[in-house]
């Protein structure tokens, strides 16, 4: 479970996050919708402790992620925006690289990347050298390398970015599997779509804040809108940034 | 367990082991370059050197007619005399002729009067080895001179020592090894320059290029101290430089025996134990090249970048080196105890086959340690900022 609470960060005078908060549970799908530029990637990036909020808590399983950071990043796999592989590495040794750096011990760390190549269907790739993969492999190469520790908590920015249609369907089956499994995972999207067909639970975010947090059913009652998307517009005010 | 930082360190080598580039420009090119270059340019000058002072000297002599026993003397000294060309003058300006002889008409009536007789050498003196030419000429004429003189005086009844009032001999110091580390006096910078050019790829790559790369933030994300993480970057680019400077020392323990130095009594010994010691003194430097390396690096947003602020930081290691290498004085105790100037120092007097002081040795290796540490240090802090994760 994560829980984020009046998080806030300035880059000089620009206050990309202010003030947002939000709980993603156990079990269910949180997505972060937002336009381009509405500060989903900050958020994301102060929850997995890459940065430091100017103000506001997080905790990850109850974990103060500001306090104990490195405790907090075990309980966490993440899908950054940037997603390069080490390209002389093959798929495989990516995957157990992280994992060494995760503490696994050889023998769990062999098992692991065995269920996640099976899981993620790389089979074929598997042992290649990662340089010349294709833009879905390299997303799942990065996916298996963030989750090869079991984590409890899933975190993906825009996961699906650059994604062809099978590769994105591949995708959303994968991040209903781990929900079903009984993860918490949370991710970020500009895609009113993806958004729609995936989620439990929505956070709306606009220039640095919340404008919206519920179920899909909770956004369009409170809008007064039967059609999601058009609910999304409505609480972000426009429909820039989105798609 | 194995911790982090061996985890890093291990993937930093086995990846860049896989890069040809780095492979041939840190442990091929850049350790062996030297040596090869070393070798291949000494061998040709000290050949060049030993076969022109035994070779019979070719001199074209004008009016050799109006000379024949100075050019009886000039047979005898191993010169052969040739027919000199019509404008020697000229000969020489077009590098026809190196030098030329020139008996000038009055030379004979002159030398019968007993008054000083003149010759002429014409040469270009900005030529190479044109120099060593006219210094052999010389010397064979001053013979003939003296020797005139000589008989001239006791002709009239005077003791020929009268004309030397000194008696010069030579006690020359050195020994044949300590010339011979005049020859060996740019190994060190070769060893110094080599130390940074096998690091460098790796500095770049492990930083800056993983930015590029895009695989920073992930690989930041694992529950790892930094610290950890650029510890074993530092260590892995550590290891090559290392690795760099003894395939270096290895090679010219091969390449130097190979030399034809034995004419030119020179002795070269640098041998197993004088390799080691030369490691000894030299690895330290692997870490601050380094870590110097790697803070250079870790400023730059991209590959390009760091290699362009490499490039033109590879001029710093070499300023020392060059600087004692062309105004070389007597070492003191500072030099002993600063990086990069304690290398050269200690380097020389270990190929030059002088004794190593203990203290000496232990400043040289303490004294670059600790700025490497401390640059060390300085990228640890750097690896905590927050926006260098951000590749974007």
């Amino acid at each position: 479970m994560i829980q984020v609470a009046d998080l806030r960060k300035a880059f000089g005078t620009v206050k990309a996050v202010d003030g947002v908060s939000f709980t993603a549970h156990d079990g269910q799908i949180t997505g972060l919708l937002g336009p381009n530029g509405a500060g989903k990637t900050t958020t994301l990036r102060m929850l997995y402790t890459l940065m430091k909020p100017d103000a506001g808590s997080i905790r990850i399983d109850q974990v103060d992620a500001l306090a104990q950071p490195l405790a907090a990043r075990q309980r966490m796999g993440v899908l950054p925006d940037a997603k390069g592989l080490y390209k002389r590495l093959s798929a495989r040794e990516n995957i157990e690289y992280f994992g060494r750096l995760q503490g696994l011990d050889e023998a769990s760390l062999r098992r692991r990347t065995d269920e996640l190549i099976a899981a993620l269907d790389l089979g074929e790739i598997a042992d290649r050298r990662s340089e010349g993969f294709s833009q879905g492999q390299r997303v799942k190469t990065a996916i298996a390398r963030a989750l090869i520790h079991s984590p409890a908590n899933v975190l993906l920015d825009e996961p699906t970015n650059g994604l062809d249609v099978m590769a994105t369907r591949a995708m959303r089956r994968f991040l209903t599997g781990l929900r079903d499994a009984g993860h918490c995972v949370l991710f970020s999207s500009h895609i009113m779509q993806e958004v729609s067909a995936l989620c439990d639970r929505i956070v709306v975010i606009a220039r640095g804040r919340v404008v919206a947090d519920g179920t899909p059913d909770e956004l369009r009652a409170q809008t007064g809108n039967d059609n999601l998307e058009d609910a999304f517009v409505s609480v972000i005010g426009s429909e820039e940034g989105l798609s | 367990m194995k911790p982090a930082w061996w985890t890093v360190f291990r993937k930093e080598v086995t990846e860049n082991l896989r890069d040809r580039r780095t492979v041939i420009n840190s442990l091929v090119y850049g350790p062996l370059f030297g040596p090869f270059l070393f070798v291949v340019l000494i061998g040709f000058v000290v050949s060049q050197a030993g076969d022109r002072a035994e070779r019979p000297l070719e001199l074209p002599v004008a009016g050799a007619e109006l000379a024949p026993n100075l050019m009886a003397f000039l047979r005898q000294n191993n010169i052969v005399i040739e027919q000199a060309p019509e404008d020697p003058e000229q000969a020489v300006r077009d590098q026809d002729q190196e030098l030329v002889l020139r008996v000038p008409a009055e030379y004979a009536e002159r030398w019968r009067e007993g008054r000083s007789a003149p010759l002429e050498l014409i040469y270009d003196q900005s030529r190479q080895f044109t120099q060593q030419s006219v210094l052999r000429l010389t010397r064979v004429l001053d013979g003939y001179g003296g020797l005139h003189a000589a008989l001239r005086i006791s002709a009239r009844g005077v003791n020929p020592e009268v004309m030397r009032p000194l008696a010069i001999v030579d006690r020359d110091q050195s020994s044949a090894q300590s010339r011979a580390g005049m020859l060996l006096a740019f190994l060190p910078y070769m060893l110094i320059i080599g130390a940074f050019v096998a690091g460098m790829y790796l500095a770049i790559d492990t930083t800056a290029g993983e930015r590029e790369r895009q695989s920073l933030e992930a690989l930041l994300i694992n529950p790892v101290p930094r610290s950890q993480i650029l510890i074993g970057k530092l260590a892995a680019t550590t290891a090559f430089a290392l690795t760099a400077l003894a395939l270096s020392l290895l090679a010219f323990l091969i390449a130097l025996p190979l030399m034809p130095v034995g004419q030119t009594g020179l002795d070269i010994q640098f041998n197993v134990t004088t390799a080691a010691w030369a490691m000894l003194a030299i690895a330290p430097l692997a870490l601050l090249a380094a870590s110097s390396e790697t803070l250079v690096a870790a400023f730059s947003k991209s590959f390009r970048e760091a290699q362009t602020w490499l490039g033109m930081m590879m001029v710093l290691p070499a300023i020392p080196a060059v600087v004692l290498l062309l105004n070389p004085v007597k070492p003191t105790a500072w030099m002993y105890w600063t990086p990069l100037v304690s290398q050269h120092v200690v380097l020389n007097q270990i190929v030059r086959g002088e004794l190593v002081a203990g203290w000496q040795f232990a400043a040289s290796i303490v004294g670059t340690l600790a700025l490497g540490l401390f640059l060390a240090w300085l990228c640890i802090r750097i690896y905590h900022r927050e926006r260098l994760a951000i590749s974007v």
